[in-house]
């Protein structure tokens, strides 16, 4: 209970709704991109790309690409031949490619011109001889022998990239044991980010030698490192910069082969090189999350207590890496929550295939898995007669635990989203009450707030934030995480204003320069606010010291008894004692210059010491239960998502209005996954690669979501916060599903879900239900 | 090769040669350096280059420059004034409905262009209204908020712009004012 009152403390700026400290410079269009920059001589870059999913370099001409007025520079793979990806363990990518390409779309080939019709015109003069190889699309193939392999450090004669295999305690003991065991195979689609800022990336080199690069990045300290070492520049030598950043959902968190390839450029034109992908080379580009064929067998008790989890996660990683690893790793292990699995066994594969490489996407890795578990566990809630919610509460992990795989739970508030989700819902009126061909369903998540283990292994804090306060008051705020419109300036700011009682306008954040921001790793893994935000109060508490301390000494109080609230210090015991924040600042100032200060996050030595113990470790972890309502045209097979319910445990909403924000657009994204979208390919070539044939959930079919927000208030997180814009994505998939299933009795085992098949499955169990049975049959769609 | 074309631009006649194949987005966001104007798909899909020709909106991606002559063009940028943000921003600003940002200019010109015709739309209508942008970032739930604000906060004003006089009713005095600022620049610029 002393807990939950924390959570209610009163702050002054933490907790309220503030609108995005960048959003002003939004709506006015001010906002600076990387396309929206230019320099003196810039040159326009284009990359040409393979029109072979898998084919061998013979040969590159580029003498006629050369010889055509208005090119400067003209770069192919052998002038920057180290490889490179975003994990250590995995540098498989190269800036263009060197031997072979291995999707179509890879790089080939860089031009920098005068102008874009020029740079174009040089593309395609280019004259490339392939040896066209065996083509690999399907990843069960790619588990077998194979002729060709697409990378030479493949598993034995395979194409897979990592398997994994864990078990703990014993899975046949709990199935023999169980009451109720049920399992199935479902197949997901790939899907992509579809953020609305294409790539683009400028370099500079400039007559020092010194290499600036501004792009659309999410971890711009990978891609400083990657930078690094392909072109063999020491990191101190480079600079690298993130403008305002248009979206990216894990879209933008590897270092990508253009990036390093407009350096090279530029470092051969001796000018500025700017390249802007077209929308067809962002969906080529993809990263986006594995196509997946996931079973899953659960065993339940007589009481409904989960008794164990097999997983078997077979998962298509495209051409490159990428992530891969960590995919291939957290399709098992997140599954570790919200529920209690004593038993827990799981194999994952990851294939590459000759299609563009799938990474990292908003949940990571936990989404396809978490649809198979939600939809099984509806499945035997529905055989045994159980209720969804019930089962599902019975089954929580309690809060200050442990997961069998050693993940250390703290903050939990998994109980109060499901109960919030249900009643707001109006769940016990609806549930297998609703008329036919409407239906409403349930499914829970959790998620990592930041990963445990940064992805090099230093002992360099995660995070790192600096303030400097000086003579105009103004706090400038460095940090290098990365906003990417989620608002990680904002909470930054938030952290710091809040510490020093100042008002939002004192502070100034000054993020992602590599000259000026300290490290932080970036935005991936849900990590910022926990990490960032906890770097940014411990900095602000620097400054406060020292201004308490200038304080102390005009009053004579003890600098520990003041306390800070709108931009002046008071006596805690004598509120009449004040001092303004400029007054103390002004005597703070007198002893030092500016007022300076660090603060800094590193993640406590956390998980077992079994092989991958360190995958899906986070110091704390997000839930989440969101219910769904549907109604399936039963003729058509067409869903209709009519309301949704999403409540998230966040530890503590640091500015509601964002945390809204996160929720409502995962929920978007994940109906999307849901119901519409899916990269659509043919022998290796991607069909829809735009965002009319890639089809997202328009306006108009987004539903109303009521977001309810739970606040568990974390031990560890920057006043109780933890991460609230990826967890929220999964949950959504599951409870359309199960609401599907509610509303006509069929069970969806492809994602997205066809309309068309779905109409089929229900008119044919119609029929057979018309015919014979009385019990409902469940049909398989798709 | 470049022509000489004269483009109305937020109220100001500008002179540019341009390549005669130059889409009015290449023009706005090359040429007259108005980069608010985005740059997403380049193939009339996603929205963000959504600016007014005559009032009306229009693709500037699929919109070719050298039409546009005798064209009153806004962008973005035309509606920050001495007045300060249009309602339509500030309602976007404090309705959280700007994520990344990429989006907002092309979704601020569309509900400038439909709220000036329809003002009273239900939030179903207004949905049917942004189809045709995109946003990944909100879900759309912020920016449906920001624009049932705005066409409140617009109609409360008796916002000049759906007025077809100037006669402003008395005791509006500031209303009235920008009605009649906003009407001598649309004369100064027709």
């Amino acid at each position: 209970m002393a807990k939950r009152q924390k959570a209610n403390r009163k702050y002054n700026i933490i907790g309220t709704r503030i609108p995005l400290v960048d959003s002003r410079h939004k709506v006015t269009g001010e906002a600076v991109y990387t396309e929206d920059i230019s320099f003196p001589g810039m040159l326009v870059g284009r990359i040409l790309r393979s029109p072979h999913p898998h084919a061998r370099i013979k040969k590159i001409d580029t003498s006629k690409a050369e010889a055509l007025p208005g090119v400067v520079a003209v770069c192919t793979g052998v002038e920057a031949p180290i490889t490179f990806g975003v994990l250590p363990i995995s540098k498989d990518e190269n800036a263009l490619a060197v031997e072979k390409v291995r999707y179509v779309g890879d790089s080939v080939a860089a031009v920098a011109a005068e102008d874009v019709e020029t740079a174009e015109r040089a593309i395609n003069l280019i004259e490339v001889e392939y040896e066209e190889l065996p083509v690999y699309t399907r990843p069960i193939d790619c588990t077998k022998t194979v002729e060709e392999k697409i990378h030479k450090h493949c598993r034995g004669n395979t194409n897979v990239h990592k398997e994994v295999r864990q078990h703990f305690g014993n899975i046949k003991r709990a199935f023999h044991e169980s009451d109720c065991v049920k399992g199935d195979t479902f197949k997901f689609d790939g899907v992509t980010h579809a953020f609305t800022e294409p790539h683009c990336c400028i370099a500079v080199w400039e007559a020092n030698d010194r290499l600036s690069v501004y792009s659309a990045q999410q971890v711009p300290h990978y891609l400083h490192r990657a930078l690094s070492e392909v072109l063999e520049v020491p990191m101190h030598q480079i600079r690298v910069v993130k403008p305002a950043v248009g979206g990216g959902f894990g879209g933008k968190s590897d270092p990508f082969p253009h990036e390093i390839a407009c350096a090279l450029l530029a470092r051969k034109a001796n000018r500025p090189v700017k390249i802007t992908f077209t929308r067809e080379e962002v969906f080529l580009s993809n990263h986006g999350r594995h196509p997946s064929t996931i079973s899953v067998k659960m065993g339940v008790d007589k009481e409904g207590m989960i008794q164990g989890i097999e997983i078997d996660a077979l998962i298509d990683g495209g051409a490159y890496a990428s992530f891969g690893v960590v995919s291939t790793y957290y399709n098992g292990v997140l599954s570790q929550g919200p529920y209690r699995i004593p038993n827990f066994k799981y194999r994952g594969r990851r294939v590459y295939t000759n299609t563009p490489p799938s990474g990292a996407m908003r949940g990571h890795g936990s989404v396809n898995t978490r649809y198979a578990i939600e939809t099984v566990l509806d499945m035997i809630c529905d055989e045994k007669g159980l209720d969804p919610c019930e089962v599902r509460l019975k089954n929580c992990l309690p809060e200050h635990t442990a997961t069998i795989n050693q993940f250390r739970i703290t903050s939990n508030g998994i109980q109060e989203c499901i109960e919030r989700a249900r009643d707001q819902s109006d769940w016990n009126n609806k549930y297998r009450k609703l008329p036919y061909g409407r239906g409403i369903g349930i499914g829970c998540g959790f998620y990592i707030s930041g990963s445990n283990l940064p992805i090099h292994w230093t002992r360099t804090p995660q995070s790192t934030v600096h303030l400097k306060v000086d003579m105009d008051g103004g706090v400038t705020l460095h940090t290098g995480a990365s906003d990417i419109g989620q608002g990680s300036d904002t909470m930054a700011a938030q952290c710091v204003a809040e510490v020093l009682g100042l008002s939002m306008d004192y502070v100034h954040v000054k993020a992602v320069d590599s000259d000026l921001s300290p490290i932080d790793l970036g935005s991936y893994s849900s990590r910022v606010t926990f990490m960032n935000g906890n770097a940014a109060r411990e900095a602000a508490e620097g400054i406060a010291q020292q201004l308490a301390a200038a304080a102390a000494k005009l009053t004579g109080v003890p600098a520990e008894r003041f306390v800070f609230h709108g931009n002046v210090l008071s006596d805690r015991d004598n509120p009449s004692v004040v001092v303004p924040y400029m007054d103390a600042l002004t005597e703070a100032l007198a002893e030092t210059g500016a007022l300076i200060a660090s603060g800094k996050y590193l993640s406590p030595k956390l998980g077992g010491k079994f092989k991958g113990a360190g995958a899906g470790l986070s110091p704390t972890y997000s839930f989440q239960a969101f219910v769904a309502e549907v109604t399936v045209d039963p003729d058509t097979g067409i869903v209709t998502a009519d309301h949704v319910w999403a409540a998230h445990d966040v530890g503590k909403a640091l500015n509601p209005l964002a945390v809204e924000g996160q929720i409502e657009g995962s929920v978007h994204m994940g109906l999307g996954q849901a119901l519409s979208e899916y990269m659509h390919y043919r022998k290796g070539q991607l069909l829809n690669a735009n965002l009319l044939d890639y089809r997202c959930v328009s306006p108009i079919e987004m539903p109303p979501v009521d977001v309810i927000i739970v606040e568990s208030d974390d031990p560890e997180g920057p006043f109780g916060a933890k991460e609230c814009g990826e967890g929220a994505l999964a949950p959504i998939i599951p409870a359309v599903a199960n609401a599907i299933y509610d509303a006509v009795g069929v069970r969806v085992k492809r994602v997205p879900v066809d309309p068309d098949f779905l109409a089929t499955q229900i008119a044919r169990k119609q029929d057979s239900a018309d015919k014979k049975s009385k019990k409902p049959r469940i049909a398989a769609v798709r | 090769m470049r022509i000489l074309v004269t483009l109305d631009v937020n109220g100001h006649q500008r002179e540019v040669g341009i390549r005669p194949y130059a889409t009015l987005l290449d023009v706005v966001r090359e040429d007259l350096d108005l980069t608010g104007t985005k740059r997403g798909c380049d193939m009339g899909t996603c929205g963000c280059c959504t600016v007014l020709m005559d009032g009306n909106p229009a693709l500037a991606c699929l919109t070719l420059a050298a039409d546009c002559e005798g064209k009153a063009i806004e962008t973005i940028e035309s509606l920050r004034s001495e007045d300060g943000l249009h309602p339509l921003q500030l309602a976007f600003e404090e309705a959280g409905a700007t994520q990344c940002g990429f989006c907002t200019p092309g979704f601020i010109m569309a509900a400038k262009a439909f709220l000036r015709d329809k003002p009273d739309l239900s939030r179903e209508d207004i949905a049917y209204e942004i189809s045709g942008n995109m946003c990944r970032c909100t879900g759309y739930v912020k920016i449906l908020d920001a624009i049932e604000k705005a066409a409140a906060m617009l109609r409360e004003d008796e916002y000049p712009e759906k007025i077809p006089d100037v006669q402003v009713k008395t005791g509006k005095k500031a209303a009235g004012a920008k009605a009649v600022k906003k009407k001598a620049r649309s004369s100064a610029s027709s």
